[in-house]
């Protein structure tokens, strides 16, 4: 495509660089942007700025947080020693919505693929190996989803963890296999962690 | 359950016809080159949603078209339901059942089950493992919920037990437990694929033998043999012994993917030492012996799709077959035949109200 101003041509190609968002879309966009008021594009920006520079991750949990601790971390009516691990922030929110859970979560930022080249160590694995060890977590619940990504890191979480002494549960159980936590109806999540099972399925024979 | 009528556009040299179909017996006619075996192929798409003969989807458009749509409407459990396949080039394919579009294309697997015999089939005895494994996997996706779900998480885990030596090799590193949380998923989606296909083919083999000796009126006995690794060891300890082999190749050598079926008569080989004839009749009675698998897994009578089959056998054998499949155990028939007095005047005697469509002259 030939552009007349290659300020037009940076900003779609910059747009386009986007997840799932092609040249057409984009320079709809930024059309679009051209159109509206200086100060709509300012907004814009400097949101996308603070984003970047302002965002933080929980030091307890891993979840994206603007402070050191995160709102569910620092509230003092959470239960510390029942933590659901998650693989993001989307299912956070997902189990939040249902408003029955009243632990506090530990965000994994990824499920192990070597496909898409994410091993254990590209994940926040340690920070929860070590929270394990200093033996302050009565509960662990597995919130990963069922696909064949949620259930290898399962069993490799199952294994680090081996020293765990307190309970260890699942949720998805209840959600149809092959599932993502984040596209559950929020009845069946919210019945799943209220009914949530202990975590031995066929690992333990299989292992 | 049968098809009523089939509407197609733009689907391979069709750029636009319509049929009504008899429940029963169904004759395609016309010259070589006619469009007889796309018409197949186009209810062999209502049925699997996918083409028996072209391995991509948009190769099934016709030439100069953006486009191709099949519609047939089946009668079904007393119902009549109608099933649009569509692809639009650049766009991912549409399966809609009543309007309704399908969330998942694997939902729609097994509700309208086929058979195809054809010449092509012959690549199931030349062909390397790969095609017999496909062969496997199709027939047992349709009669099993369960193992396509099985298969996927299979291949998915073994994909990405690759990616993982492959990542070793590069960076000149091991991890035991990474390695070891992909080879509990392998397990547990390989341990229900190989009781499937031990126990499809301990069900397919009586029917081969049975199938066989009808067709070549003789006492051959024609046997079918399931071949794998996983029959002596579980396949952890296959994946432990293999590991030093598999880092070197980077790849994953042995598992239900190395499985195989092992075709004989009287002991050989069928490819080694059948001839022609006797390799035409074994597929045959391989296939027949599919369509009674997935009749009795689904309790639905398939639709029975022979491609050409004068090719396949002399003028009395075939007579013999079409009258064998169409008795009461057999649901839908098509065939396809070059020679139109030679179709009439078999298809009549058999069925007088049989149809048959003069191809050259539909298209
Ligand atoms: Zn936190």
């Amino acid at each position: 495509m030939e552009y007349s101003s290659k300020y037009l041509e940076k900003a779609v190609e910059e747009i386009s660089g986007l997840p799932g968002i092609g040249k057409k879309t984009a320079l709809r966009l930024a059309l679009h942007l051209l159109r509206e008021e200086e100060s709509a594009t300012q907004h814009l920006a400097q949101s996308l700025l603070d984003l970047k520079e302002k965002v933080k991750h929980c030091k307890s949990c891993g979840n994206i947080s603007d402070s050191q601790l995160c709102d569910i971390c620092a509230h003092p009516g959470r239960q510390k020693d029942l933590v659901c691990i998650v693989e993001d922030i989307r299912d956070v929110m997902a189990i939040e919505n249902t408003g029955q859970y009243k632990g506090i979560y530990h965000v994994l930022g990824g499920l192990i693929s070597p496909m898409d080249g994410i091993g254990p160590n590209d994940l926040n694995i340690e920070m929860l190996v070590n929270k394990v060890a200093e033996g302050q977590i009565h509960e662990l619940i597995f919130g990963l989803s069922t696909t064949m990504e949620g259930e290898t890191t399962a069993f490799y979480l199952f294994k680090r963890l081996a020293d765990f002494k307190g309970k260890l549960s699942a949720i998805a159980r209840g959600i149809a296999v092959g599932d993502q936590l984040e596209y559950a109806d929020e009845v069946t999540l919210a019945r799943s962690i209220v009914n949530r099972v202990p975590y031995e399925k066929s690992i333990e024979q299989n292992s | 359950m049968f098809l009523k009528e089939l509407h197609l556009q733009n689907f391979k040299s069709w750029s636009q016809a319509h049929f009504t179909f008899s429940p029963k017996l169904n004759a395609f006619v016309g010259l070589n080159g006619a469009g007889k075996t796309n018409l197949l192929d186009a209810i062999h798409y209502l049925s699997l949603t996918k083409s028996y003969f072209s391995n991509t989807d948009a190769q099934n458009i016709l030439d100069g078209a953006d486009f191709f749509s099949i519609d047939g409407t089946f009668h079904r459990k007393e119902k009549e339901e109608r099933i649009h396949c569509a692809l639009k080039k650049g766009q991912k394919k549409t399966l809609r059942k009543n309007k309704k579009e399908y969330e998942k294309l694997a939902d729609h697997i097994g509700q309208y089950p086929s058979v195809v015999i054809s010449p092509y089939d012959r690549d199931l005895i030349t062909e390397s493992s790969e095609t017999r494994r496909r062969f496997m996997d199709t027939v047992l996706s349709q009669g099993h919920s369960q193992y396509l779900f099985h298969l996927m998480r299979y291949n998915k885990a073994l994909q990405q037990r690759n990616r993982l030596l492959k990542y070793f090799a590069a960076n000149h590193t091991f991890d035991a437990l990474s390695l070891e949380a992909l080879e509990v998923q392998m397990q547990e989606h390989a341990e229900p694929l190989y009781a499937m296909r031990q126990s499809f083919c301990d069900e397919l083999q009586p029917k081969i033998t049975y199938y066989y000796q009808f067709i070549s009126l003789g006492r051959e006995e024609a046997s079918l043999t399931y071949k794998s690794q996983l029959h002596e060891t579980r396949l952890r300890d296959l994946l432990q012994e293999n590991l030093t082999k598999d880092k070197v190749n980077q790849y994953t050598g042995v598992g239900p993917h190395r499985d195989d079926l092992i075709f004989k008569l009287q002991e050989k080989s069928v490819r080694k030492f059948g001839s022609q004839g006797q390799q035409k009749s074994f597929l045959i009675a391989l296939k027949l012996a599919q369509y009674d698998f997935i009749q009795k897994k689904l309790g639905i009578t398939p639709i029975l799709l022979l491609d050409d089959i004068f090719d396949k056998l002399d003028e009395d054998r075939v007579a013999k077959l079409i009258k064998l499949v169409h008795d009461e155990e057999f649901g839908q028939i098509f065939i396809t035949d070059t020679h139109p007095e030679r179709t009439r005047a078999m298809v009549r005697e058999i069925d007088p109200q049989a149809q048959i469509f003069n191809v050259s002259e539909a298209s």
